[in-house]
């Protein structure tokens, strides 16, 4: 039993953090929001260049051939720095479905896809039949859609796009009409149940890590905005009900972070619990970050509910993240399911 | 990381698994449950089954072997409470002693007295009380106003006065640990000294006090010209408060609240669901408090993890610091949770007591949960902890 991150993750991560501070600020995030894309292709490349987009690729495609548990402190940076690219979709999803993909079909799109994605120079989204828009889609150089439990991989050039304006301004959603042809055909029948609950459960994990970073990052905003604001000549941190408030938030982000990692371990290992491991991380780091920019808007008043400020910024990705690969209540569901009718 | 245990912790597992199997006091031998610690035939047969334990080496499992433990690392104790509760093995009543004192006892005792103190609260031949609360000194805790005073006789002996409440375990305990104000006149956390004091000292009185349950589990404790020697002060004179901190940490830290009583706690949880959700049961009961059931498991499923993260973290040579508040805070919202959401599920038969007008465990357990918020210092200072020293924000 070793609970912790090794040296190489670390450093990885602080490599992120440098990165982002530069080249992700929120004045970028707001570029981003204003551009036509949502996000920026030349951010994409640079990390690229540092390995992110790649770390998932096996390394004969160009990639670091590294698994989740390599993964999840850099999404969680992402969170925090509120990065707009595409990356849970492209390296958390995309890559690892390509990776496992059967017969020869497999090796086609491997060798068509995977260095593309390492190099940078494109980035792919996911869309189930469940979901009514894709995010990410807009953009996308390969999307990976299912229907009728098949799954199905579409170059972006082969869809049309109806674009759904979100809240997240980095966040382009789009209703997506294909259609499947065995050309597109990735993997059907009883083997497509695996792969998709594995996407399912590596959504779950994932966006979980995303949404710790992204309370952190709304916790230490409020949290330097309450010693600085003054108020009844005092910084209004002192205050006890700003404090509490504080307290408790951040008490559920510091216990959704060791769920989240244990997630990403079992999803590495292939562990039998991996799925409900992913659900009980989900269900948490949602309502973390929900806690959490609940009470950042609140501490900030009447400020933090400006389009100026760049709370709002961490606030809509966390809402919408919250509730992309189910909710809280619907993995809590999940969880109760699995363990009251496991036979052990 | 490696989130899977090494063969010998395994190996570990097992061996305190049927050692437990086949001493650990249960119905079905008709061992067992025990009488209520609460009372004076339970606290002796607590204080039997320590004494087992300790007979066992099971008592104290990471101490060193002289004094009675296994020197076994924090992983394994880990592992040992993880089967502790599962087996459903009785409450420590040693443990004020074996959880608190002893850790404060390792940092500041001297050698004398961890060979004087430790093998015998280990044993269960002297339970320990805490005496930290005074009638106005809750929260507050720097308030304290029960003096020591130099006896004068030029040996460093001591004499006490004052009272001290809240003192769990205090009905029946053998000694007291607490804080007493030796230098009046210092700034008013300087001033405290820290003593060991046996319960039967001349001019001790005990006033038990009953609690919610309708049993004495803490008591109030006068001291009046209370005579002590020297060798009963542990760490410095004056040194109190920095002593006392030391074990306040590890209350509300890793040491006093293993993850597996919440575990344990919501795997009862999920069976009582379970059948309640039967056809049998009140399934639309059942419906209605689902999503609790699964914020409460998840809850003490995300306690235990962070407590290997805490526990990996310590073994690599990093201290516990302020993040023992957030425990603190975290371990006991989860235990109310378990446990109201226990008895939502139960209804009507939730306020029942058993035969002997007992609360039963659920309700007991309820009744229990509600003091978490409270004691090891209220949720509120740990919240004002937390923000001060985690967020950085001004005192307030």
């Amino acid at each position: 039993m070793h609970f912790a991150f090794d040296e190489e993750q670390i450093e990885f991560r602080a490599q992120l953090r440098a990165f982002a501070e530069k080249q992700c600020t929120p004045a970028a995030i707001r570029e981003a929001w204003a551009s036509p894309l949502g996000w920026s292709r030349p951010r994409w490349a640079a990390l690229a260049q540092m390995g992110v987009a790649g770390i998932t690729v096996p390394e004969e495609h160009g990639g670091m051939g590294l698994e989740l548990i390599d993964l999840v402190l850099l999404l969680e940076e992402a969170g925090r720095a509120g990065l707009p690219e595409p990356l849970v979709e492209t390296v958390a999803l995309g890559v690892p479905v390509l990776v496992g993909a059967p017969g020869a079909q497999g090796e086609v799109l491997r060798s068509r896809w995977l260095r593309p994605v390492a190099d940078g120079g494109i980035t792919m989204a996911v869309g189930l039949s469940t979901m009514a828009v894709v995010p990410g889609a807009e953009g996308a150089d390969l999307l990976l859609l299912e229907r009728d439990g098949e799954l199905h991989a579409v170059p972006g050039a082969a869809v049309v796009l109806t674009p759904r304006p979100a809240l997240d301004g980095s966040r382009r959603l789009a209703q997506v009409d294909w259609e499947p042809s065995p050309a597109t055909l990735v993997v059907a029948g009883f083997e497509a149940e695996g792969v998709i609950a594995d996407l399912c459960d590596r959504a779950a994990m994932s966006t979980g890590a995303v949404l710790v970073g992204l309370a952190d990052r709304m916790l230490s905003i409020a949290a330097h905005y309450a010693k600085e604001r003054m108020q009844f000549g005092k910084p209004i941190g002192s205050f006890q009900a700003v404090k509490h408030h504080l307290a408790d938030a951040l008490v559920r982000v510091e216990f959704a972070r060791p769920l989240v990692y244990r997630a990403a371990w079992s999803l590495s290992e292939g562990d039998r619990d991996a799925g409900l491991h992913a659900s009980m991380a989900k269900a948490m780091a949602s309502d973390a970050a929900t806690l959490a920019a609940r009470t950042a808007l609140q501490v900030h008043g009447a400020i933090g509910y400006t389009w100026e400020h760049d709370l709002h910024l961490f606030m809509k990705r966390a809402w919408a993240l919250a509730a992309a690969w189910g909710d809280a209540a619907s993995h809590r569901a999940r969880v109760l399911e699995i363990l009251t009718t496991r036979t052990s | 990381m490696d989130l899977r245990f090494t063969p010998e912790q395994d190996r570990f597992r097992t061996e305190v698994r049927s050692w437990l199997e086949a001493n650990a006091p249960s119905a079905s031998r008709g061992t067992g449950p025990l009488p209520s610690l609460d009372t004076a035939a339970g606290f002796e047969a607590h204080r039997a089954w320590e004494r087992t334990l300790y007979d066992a080496r099971w008592s104290v499992v990471s101490w060193p072997e002289e004094y009675g433990g296994r020197g076994a690392g924090l992983i394994e104790w880990l592992i040992f409470e993880e089967e502790y509760y599962r087996a459903g093995a009785p409450t420590r009543v040693g443990q004020n002693g074996i959880f608190l004192l002893a850790p404060t006892l390792f940092e500041f005792g001297t050698p004398a007295q961890k060979a004087r103190y430790l093998p015998a609260m280990a044993s269960g031949v002297e339970i320990w009380c805490q005496g930290w609360s005074e009638p106005d000194a809750g929260s507050d805790l720097a308030a304290i106003r029960s003096r020591a005073t130099p006896d004068g006789a030029g040996h460093g002996g001591w004499v006490l006065n004052g009272q001290k409440t809240w003192c769990s375990r205090g009905a029946f305990a053998d000694w007291i640990f607490g804080l007493f104000r030796s230098d009046p006149e210092a700034e008013r956390h300087r001033g405290l000294t820290y003593f060991l004091v046996p319960m039967d000292s001349p001019g001790v009185t005990v006033r038990p006090i009953a609690q919610l349950d309708g049993e004495t589990g803490f008591a109030e404790v006068f001291f009046e010209d209370v005579e002590v020697p020297a060798a009963q002060v542990l760490g410095g004179v004056g040194d109190g408060w920095k002593v006392a901190m030391a074990t306040a940490g590890s209350e509300r830290g890793l040491s006093l609240r293993s993850p597996a009583r919440y575990t344990e706690a919501a795997a009862r949880l999920v069976d009582l669901y379970r059948r309640r959700a039967a056809p049998d049961g009140d399934p639309a009961r059942a419906a209605r408090h689902a999503d609790d059931v699964a914020r409460a498991v998840i809850d003490a499923e995300a306690y235990r993890l962070q407590t290997y993260w805490t526990a990996t973290r310590v073994l690599a040579g990093a201290g516990v610091g302020p993040e023992a508040s957030m425990n603190k805070l975290f371990w006991s919202e989860t235990d109310l949770l378990i446990h109201s959401t226990a008895l939502a599920l139960l209804g009507q038969e939730a306020e029942f007591l058993d035969e002997d007008s007992r609360p039963p465990p659920w309700l007991d357990g309820f009744l229990f949960a509600l003091a978490g918020p409270i004691y090891a210092g209220t949720n509120e200072i740990q919240r004002n902890v937390v923000a001060e020293r985690v967020l950085g924000l001004p005192r307030t």
